[in-house]
């Protein structure tokens, strides 16, 4: 789990994250103000199998596509990238073609994250 | 000071050794392929048997790092600290591999690792290598896995690892296993509590690290802490140090690196050395053959006709366990 951008609080993500550990997944939680080179880093060196962005800022446009270009660029595009925060359908729409595989608005219950990332995550994360 | 410690090397990978008789995989690993030994780690973490086979070809390549401990209660700032050792030890050319434990849910078995979020760093920077790992039930913590977690770091080229664990009896214990040098991090007021450990406390840690000293209390802490070390029993030379430290300012972090060469250095003028690394290798084929038989037991002995017959002659009193664990020891040597 990542927090791409300069937007400045993490609440969301870190309540996704404890809801993926209960649902007995190991949460890599890198944290604020994460480039995109550094959140890249972080899933090669930890080997994930999936990465958590969540995003308020508004550069979802850039900072995604940016992160799905980077793994593909390090041979790693077996790595899964979900998303969650502010983003406009039209904008969700362009990033799901682009290869984002699951995008949660604002009033997504946990549940369904949950859900989607243990089958995102696929055996490996059980 | 720095006499005998395996000298900053630059930043560019050391010269390697022919890597033409390796596997593909091994061969990645020694090449310097993040992407592969990213991969690699989780194929030992899980015990994979195509893992094994790497690290049997891997063994040689390794052994030479120096291998720091970090351990202490949750919060007093041992992921800051590393930050600011990478910082250091990047500028002593150092190439450096982390290792930061956190336990895993006893209940979900899941684990939020959160250490990476203090680490501020160039993430282009091939010099570090920062792997988080759930402790998956292990008591303490660190398992076979950590090790050989190091040695895959080692192999890889990094000549130094910072492994990071969650205090605790246990681990302190543990750490001696894998660790050269261990550092136990404390801030302030923990170095009350602590006095109450009072000689015991030296046999878990070479250094002592109050650190938040930019807090009130922190030099008594020290004072009183170095006061205690002076009563203990000095191995090849070596008391605990005490150092104090602040990841703010920062301040600290040299006289911090420069006691763990100080004490490297007395391992390896010393005569303990051989000893301790005798000792390690003795447990690790302990703890590898208890495995191995362990497994022989569960899946070829017990699902035999003879173990169950044995199982039944306890139960209807016409043999004890005694005997009869006797005898399926005999079978058991069979099956190995
Ligand atoms: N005042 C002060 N706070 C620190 C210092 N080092 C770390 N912290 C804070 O202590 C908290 C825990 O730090 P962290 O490195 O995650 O501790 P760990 O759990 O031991 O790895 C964080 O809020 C840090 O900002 C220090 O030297 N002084
Ligand atoms: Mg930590």
């Amino acid at each position: 789990m990542a927090k791409p951008g300069l937007d400045g609080h993490d609440r969301g993500a870190k309540v996704v994250a404890r809801a993926l550990r209960d649902a007995g997944m190991e949460v890599i939680y890198a944290g604020l103000r994460q480039t995109p080179e550094d959140i890249v880093e972080a899933a090669v060196e930890e080997d994930v199998d999936l990465i958590g962005l969540s995003i308020l800022s508004g550069a979802h446009m850039v900072l995604f596509p940016r992160v799905l270009q980077l793994l593909k660029a390090r041979k790693a595009s077996e790595i899964k990238v979900f998303a969650g925060g502010i983003i406009p359908d039209e904008d969700a729409r362009k990033l799901k073609q682009m290869g984002i595989r699951a995008i949660f608005g604002p009033g997504t219950s946990l549940q369904a994250i949950v859900d989607a990332a243990r089958q995102l995550a696929g055996k490996r994360a059980s | 000071m720095k006499k005998g410690v395996p000298g900053p090397r630059s930043r560019e990978r050391p010269p390697s050794r022919p890597t033409a008789r390796l596997s593909p995989v091994a061969r990645q690993i020694v090449s310097g392929d993040r992407r592969a030994l990213g991969r690699l780690i989780s194929d030992v973490e899980a015990g994979r048997t195509e893992a094994r086979t790497v690290l049997k070809e891997l063994h040689s390549r390794a052994g030479k790092a120096l291998v720091v401990g970090l351990s202490g209660p949750l919060g007093v700032g041992k992921s800051s600290l590393v930050n600011r050792l990478l910082q250091h030890l990047k500028g002593l050319g150092r190439r450096v591999g982390v290792i930061a434990v956190d336990p895993s849910s006893p209940f979900s078995g899941g684990a939020v690792l959160g250490d990476r979020v203090r680490i501020d760093r160039d993430p282009s920077d091939p010099s570090v290598f920062f792997r988080s790992m759930a402790s998956r039930g292990h008591p303490g913590g660190l398992s076979q896995s950590t090790r050989e977690v190091i040695r895959l770091l080692e192999a890889f080229g990094m000549d130094t690892i910072l492994v990071e664990t969650v205090g605790s009896g246990q681990v302190d214990v543990e750490i001696h296993s894998i660790a050269s040098t261990r550092m136990v991090v404390l801030v302030p007021h923990l170095g009350d509590e602590v006095q109450t450990l009072k000689a015991g406390l030296f046999e878990i840690a070479d250094i002592f690290v109050v650190n938040k000293s930019d807090l009130p209390g922190a030099d008594r802490a020290a004072r009183d802490l170095s006061e205690l070390a002076q009563l203990s029993t000095p191995v090849d030379g070596w008391r605990p140090q005490v150092v104090q430290t602040s990841t703010l300012a920062p301040s600290g972090i040299v006289e911090l690196w420069n006691a763990v060469e100080a004490h490297e250095q007395a391992l390896r003028s010393g005569t303990q050395l051989r000893a301790r690394l005798t000792e390690r290798a003795d447990q690790e084929l302990r703890s590898l053959l208890l495995a191995r038989v362990q497994e022989s037991l569960d899946q070829e002995l017990r699902p035999t006709p003879g173990w169950e017959t044995l199982v039944s002659a306890v139960v209807d009193r016409t043999s004890d366990p005694y005997t009869a664990s006797e005898k399926a020891y005999r079978l058991l040597l069979r099956c190995l």
